[in-house]
């Protein structure tokens, strides 16, 4: 853990970095030492904000300073190793792939010389690591797409694109949590509700899970948003196993 | 029980200390932008510190009173009248039913505070009374106020020794302002002539300059490569300098992680400097250490409870 630094980020904030690259073993240390960090429940921590290879630690100056929080973390680094950290969670999100919820489908499947059927096969294969949250409330930085189905942003952004929207943007996948502008081609729609803000857990996906996609077609789509807007829908989720792709 | 607008002003909203604890999940703190203004204002009507108010910015609101209660402003100097009265800041006012409440024009800083005894009946969202404007939550229906908008107030009521509730107003406007900050957390990916430059020079803020953040222009500030990280958190205050070499300071309603490098945090205890900027203001940058950061936020809570106690 030498290579570990803490980064000064105000007075009441500290960086904790893991390293300097995007990949899923320097995303893995954050995740863990995240969780260690919450399980220690040290007096004075605010909130922790864990991005690609960092984790911001908020935390109150008028219960611990900075050296003795300093101290207090690079304690629980050097314990790291013996703390049981659970495998992530594999969040299950299904989507109405083309047609009017995914109007780009198309295009990327042309783009990329495929059948939309190919890029709904190839994008419904991948768990894809939840590197991080930003941007708006529950907006997923997420890794792993195949080059495969890359297709460049839109010319012209779209002013409009509704909540639920999966879109594709360069090598990148994402849903969209809220109504907001962007120039993202849209391959398909979810009805869960990734962002919700009068829901006990307003925000469904954590950083360090992960996403898999599956199709569902026009009927379960209706059946899901119906118990979304009943607040009775639970998204599907399992422990990931080892090693899967 | 309520005020009604009869004029929004440039940009009210309702704020209180923010919503914490979901940053992690993409959403902004918010809050608002000079908190120690708005605990001054509280303590003067008998609040909590942390009870929401409401953020004037340069053109205040007209609003009615349709029940008395009593107000205090704070922060910047927007010229108030009761009634065509006018109003002094930082001290405790008895409102009756009846009367208007206007601002006039921006005389000092950029932002007054109003707080009103009891508080105001807005709902809590995530914890929290605040407006956050990109996601729509928050505050009074998750926007800026508008004309016809009727707020409630939750208890209102006239605090003891009304009469004292007064303190000199806070807020000096200067010819330019010395923000204190703390170093890092990239400022290793400048040259020591770029914070030199950073140190050394006044910025002054341009028209760009919002509740998400404020623009500088001044002499360009050198990177070692360019000002392009792994995106990482942002902390209020975080003074993020682009490849360009212009700073912006990430404001109350900043994005919660961001991939520019941030050469320096204002401390806490200048916030109540930041909040106040507008177009034209000039400012020197001043290093501390992380000690003497955290040791005046301690210093401005004590004054706070001093006041608390005073009153």
């Amino acid at each position: 853990m030498a290579d570990v630094r803490f980064l000064l980020s105000g007075d009441s904030s500290v960086t904790v970095e893991f390293g300097n690259e995007i990949s899923p073993a320097v995303n893995a240390r954050v995740r863990a030492f995240t969780i260690a960090l919450e399980e220690r429940k040290l007096p004075g921590i605010v909130e922790v904000v864990p991005t690609y290879r960092s984790l911001m630690v908020h935390y109150d100056p008028g219960v611990i300073r900075y050296d003795p929080l300093v101290k207090e973390l690079k304690g629980l680094l050097g314990q790291l190793s013996h703390i049981q950290i659970p495998p992530s969670d594999v969040l299950e999100i299904p989507v109405l792939y083309g047609g009017e919820a995914g109007p780009d489908l198309n295009f990327v499947a042309e783009h990329n010389h495929k059948t939309p059927e190919e890029v709904v096969k190839i994008h419904t294969s991948t768990e894809y690591l939840i590197y991080m949250l930003g941007f708006t409330p529950g907006f997923t930085y997420l890794g792993g797409m195949s080059e495969e189905i890359a297709a460049p942003r839109l010319k012209q952004p779209r002013v409009k694109i509704p909540a639920g929207s999966v879109g594709i943007a360069g090598s990148q996948t994402g849903v969209y949590p809220i109504d907001s502008p962007g120039g993202w081609q849209l391959i398909g729609k979810t009805p869960v509700r990734m962002y919700d803000p009068d829901r006990a857990e307003p925000i469904l996906p954590k950083a360090g899970e992960y996403i898999k996609f599956y199709a569902i077609d026009q009927k379960e789509f209706d059946a899901i948003a119906a118990q979304e807007a009943a607040g009775a829908y639970v998204c599907k989720r399992h422990p990931r196993k080892e090693g899967a792709q | 029980m309520s005020i009604t607008v009869l004029n929004p002003g440039l940009l009210t909203t309702v704020q209180d200390m923010g919503r914490v604890g979901y940053q992690q999940f993409g959403v902004s703190v918010s809050g608002v932008m000079d908190p120690r203004a708005a605990a001054t204002a509280n303590i003067l009507v008998g609040n909590p510190e942390d009870e929401a108010v409401l953020e004037c910015t340069m053109l205040g609101p007209q609003l009615r009173f349709d029940a008395a209660n009593t107000i205090a402003l704070t922060g910047g100097d927007l010229m108030a009248t009761l009634d065509g009265q006018s109003l002094p800041t930082y001290r405790a006012i008895a409102v009756q039913a009846g009367q208007t409440l206007r601002f006039q024009a921006p005389k000092t800083g950029c932002r007054t505070y109003i707080a009103f005894t009891g508080g105001l009946d807005i709902p809590e969202v995530m914890g929290s009374r605040s407006t956050y404007l990109k996601a729509k939550i928050g505050g009074f229906q998750g926007r800026k106020l508008e004309k016809g908008d009727v707020i409630g107030f939750r208890a209102p009521g006239t605090p003891k020794n009304l009469n004292e509730r007064y303190i000199y107003p806070e807020f000096i406007p200067r010819p330019v302002y010395t923000i204190r900050v703390v170093m890092g957390p990239q400022d290793d990916a400048f040259t020591q002539q770029g914070i030199a430059t950073f140190l050394g020079e006044t910025y002054s803020v341009t028209n760009e300059f919002d509740r998400m953040g404020c623009r500088m222009d001044g002499p360009v500030i050198q990177h070692v490569t360019d000002g392009n990280i792994i995106s990482d958190g942002i902390a209020f205050g975080a003074i993020q300098v682009p490849t360009e070499g212009k700073p912006i300071i990430m404001m109350a309603d900043r994005q919660t992680t961001g991939g520019y490098t941030k050469i320096a945090n204002v401390i806490s205890a200048d916030f109540r400097l930041l909040g106040q900027l507008k177009a034209g203001d000039k400012v020197k940058f001043e290093k501390v250490s992380i000690q003497e950061a955290q040791q005046a936020l301690l210093n401005q809570r004590a004054a706070l409870r001093t006041l608390r106690r005073a009153l």
